[in-house]
């Protein structure tokens, strides 16, 4: 184990970002989420919860797959090139970075999308421990330690000090690069930091959510539940909790003419949206009760019954802070725990 | 049964991404209907962009345009070219129908598994069941069968539209389908019309007058409310749900369960599908 005191970090984050890119929470108009580190960046490790997860940094917003020139009649294709230089992203919290496992389960399995393999070989993850979980987590309910988080390099922020284990290999070799500025600590402080965090984590109020009801049983026994019916009325199809989530990966492909060629470019997608199951012939989705169904019904029971059991959530509770009308998948897990189907 | 993965030339060390399309170069434009085209495509070197299995689908895109998933209706015993039959319905349809031959489209794929010509469906009598637009998927299983007759009974083709002329490839139906030996097909269409002497009706009563025994597969394909009263039909006739195959249409845009458009309960029909097994059918959440 190794520490830094938290008023060197700057020479870290530099020391970091002149070898590669360093992504890391950035506060922008008061909003805190991850951006490039530049020497004026106003950097905000503090802040619990970025507005949006590191999903971006894998799996852009936006990205283009290729571009498309025409040439006397005929099509040529240019393949966007993969990243190809190494990046650094600090500060990750642990239910962002088992996010990247539940994204590595779409995007790595065959046949795999080589844009975020790239970036997934390219990225060393550096995570933070959460020194005070807050009322909308529950990242525990899926077994999720975010005292202990998952990462190349775990750190923990106690007091003015911040703590630095690496854990694979990609975490050695960062910590190598930075060695001259980090010292030699034990681990007594971060073991009780640890049993604070767990303190809290234990009284939260979610904490004991119950995903009994829930899991590949419950792509059959929940689907005609009537609970859907009452649920989604509030629902206002923004998309908010699908943009703010760190695991929905739901994608578009779509044009933009340059002029000079065409672009086709990815871009995140929502299946809260009325148009996203919607084809010539009609739309097999025609509801916002089936649209909210196929949300939680995806990440609570297809998603497990695909992938050994694993849920498509992971409890950051940024669906529950944003969401304008108070709906979220808490509400949906406590409605199914409460009244069964 | 998909082409073998290429190294990007673009990015080393990966394969070429399966998003990545080809180009491909529309030789032969035919016109089967007022709204249906078939589409010749060929690689720009000639031959076929890459090998598909029947019931398989491939990405047809016009660049600025769009990109949708069609069923490759030509067999994969056609070694020279694939053939997608399409109906002027949506934005990039109306545009691919405004195409000319020597034009370029691009075309990924393909995707989704197929009907089970070399298994289940091998040694069988075969009953198939098609309606409109829908005969472009089963006419690649059934040119498959043909090509390869020795290795199936009886073929009864059941196949109506709304008029004689919304028939797609009905030359190919009654010079060579009709004229082969084992092999019966059964027209219709949904009202009279001057010219036409062959049966008067929708596909699901004509289903039902000919009476077919149980004693062959049937594969089944056309629009929802066709697909619900020819499977009750069939299951009055005695048919089981396992013997009975169909394809499952719905929005697509990667091809490899990953967009999730096409996500339905545990499966996604674009790598799973499109080809079901009515008793697989029956256990997708009622969302089709």
């Amino acid at each position: 184990m190794y520490k830094i005191q938290k008023a060197d970090l700057p020479k870290l984050y530099a020391s970091i970002a002149a070898e590669s890119d360093l992504f890391l929470p950035v506060k922008v108009a008061d909003q805190t989420n991850f951006g490039l580190y530049t020497e004026t960046a106003d950097v905000d490790i503090d802040t619990l919860k970025t507005v949006k997860s590191a999903k971006d940094i894998f799996f852009p917003q936006s990205e283009t797959l290729y571009k498309v020139r025409r040439e006397n009649d005929n099509f040529s294709i240019d393949v966007e090139q993969h990243r190809t230089s190494p990046f650094v992203v600090f500060g990750i919290r642990g239910c962002d970075v088992r996010a990247m496992t539940v994204l590595d389960k779409v995007f790595l399995s065959e046949p795999i999308d080589s844009y975020y393999a790239a970036r997934r070989q390219m990225g060393t993850i550096v995570s933070l421990a959460c020194g005070r979980p807050d009322t909308s987590c529950f990242c525990k309910v899926f077994g999720i330690d975010c005292a202990e988080p998952e990462g190349d390099v775990v750190t923990w922020l106690v007091g003015k000090v911040l703590y630095w284990q690496p854990k694979t290999k990609k975490g050695e070799a960062l910590t190598e690069k930075v060695a001259s500025l980090l010292e030699k600590a034990d681990e007594a402080m971060v073991e009780s930091a640890k049993n604070a965090i767990r303190a809290i984590v234990k009284k939260l109020p979610y904490a004991n959510l119950s995903l009994e009801k829930w899991g590949a049983a419950a792509a059959d026994a929940n689907f005609d539940s009537k609970l859907w019916e009452e649920m989604y009325k509030p629902c206002l199809a923004c998309g908010t909790c699908t943009f703010v989530c760190p695991t929905c990966q739901c994608y578009d492909i779509k044009d933009y003419d340059t002029g000079s060629s065409v672009q086709r470019y990815r871009c995140w997608d929502s299946c809260m949206y009325s148009d996203f199951t919607m084809m010539a012939h009609g739309n097999n989705r025609t509801s916002q009760m089936q649209r909210f169904r196929q949300r939680f019904m995806h990440k609570l029971a297809y998603f497990p019954a695909n992938n050994q059991g694993m849920f498509s959530c992971v409890g950051c509770g940024r669906c529950v802070d944003k969401c304008p009308s108070h709906l979220n998948i808490v509400k949906v897990i406590k409605a199914f725990e409460k009244e069964g189907v | 049964m998909s082409e073998p993965m290429h190294e990007c030339k673009y990015n080393p060390g990966f394969m070429r991404d399966t998003l990545i399309p080809q180009v491909g170069i529309i030789t032969d434009i035919r016109t089967e209907t007022p709204d249906v085209k078939t589409f010749r495509v060929e690689a720009p070197s000639g031959g076929k962009l890459f090998e598909h299995m029947p019931g398989q689908c491939a990405m047809v895109c016009a660049p600025g345009v769009g990109e949708a998933m069609f069923s490759i209706t030509s067999s994969p015993t056609n070694k020279l070219y694939q053939e997608f039959s399409i109906k002027r319905c949506g934005v990039l349809t109306e545009h691919l129908h405004s195409l000319k031959a020597g034009d370029e489209i691009l075309v990924r794929g393909p995707y989704g598994n197929n009907f089970p010509v070399e298994t289940e469906l091998k040694g069988k009598n075969l009953l198939f069941i098609a309606g409109g637009i829908a005969l472009a998927p089963l006419r690649s299983v059934i040119n498959y069968c043909l090509d390869n007759r020795e290795n199936y009974g009886d073929i009864d083709i059941v196949y109506g539209s709304r008029s004689a002329d919304d028939l797609v490839q009905r030359k190919e139906i009654e010079e060579v389908w009709s004229k082969i030996p084992g092999v019966n097909v059964h027209l219709t269409i949904d009202r009279e019309q001057e010219g036409w002497d062959g049966h008067v009706g929708f596909v699901p009563s004509y289903l039902q007058e000919l009476a077919f025994d149980t004693n062959r597969t049937a594969i089944l394909c056309g629009p929802p409310i066709m697909i619900k009263f020819c499977l009750q039909g069939l299951k009055e006739m005695g048919f089981a749900m396992e013997q009975v195959y169909t394809t499952l249409e719905l929005r697509m845009k990667c091809g490899v369960g990953k967009c999730g458009r096409c996500n339905i309960g545990t499966k996604y029909v674009c790598k799973d599908g499109p080809v079901f097994r009515f008793d697989q059918v029956d256990e997708l959440p009622n969302e089709y």
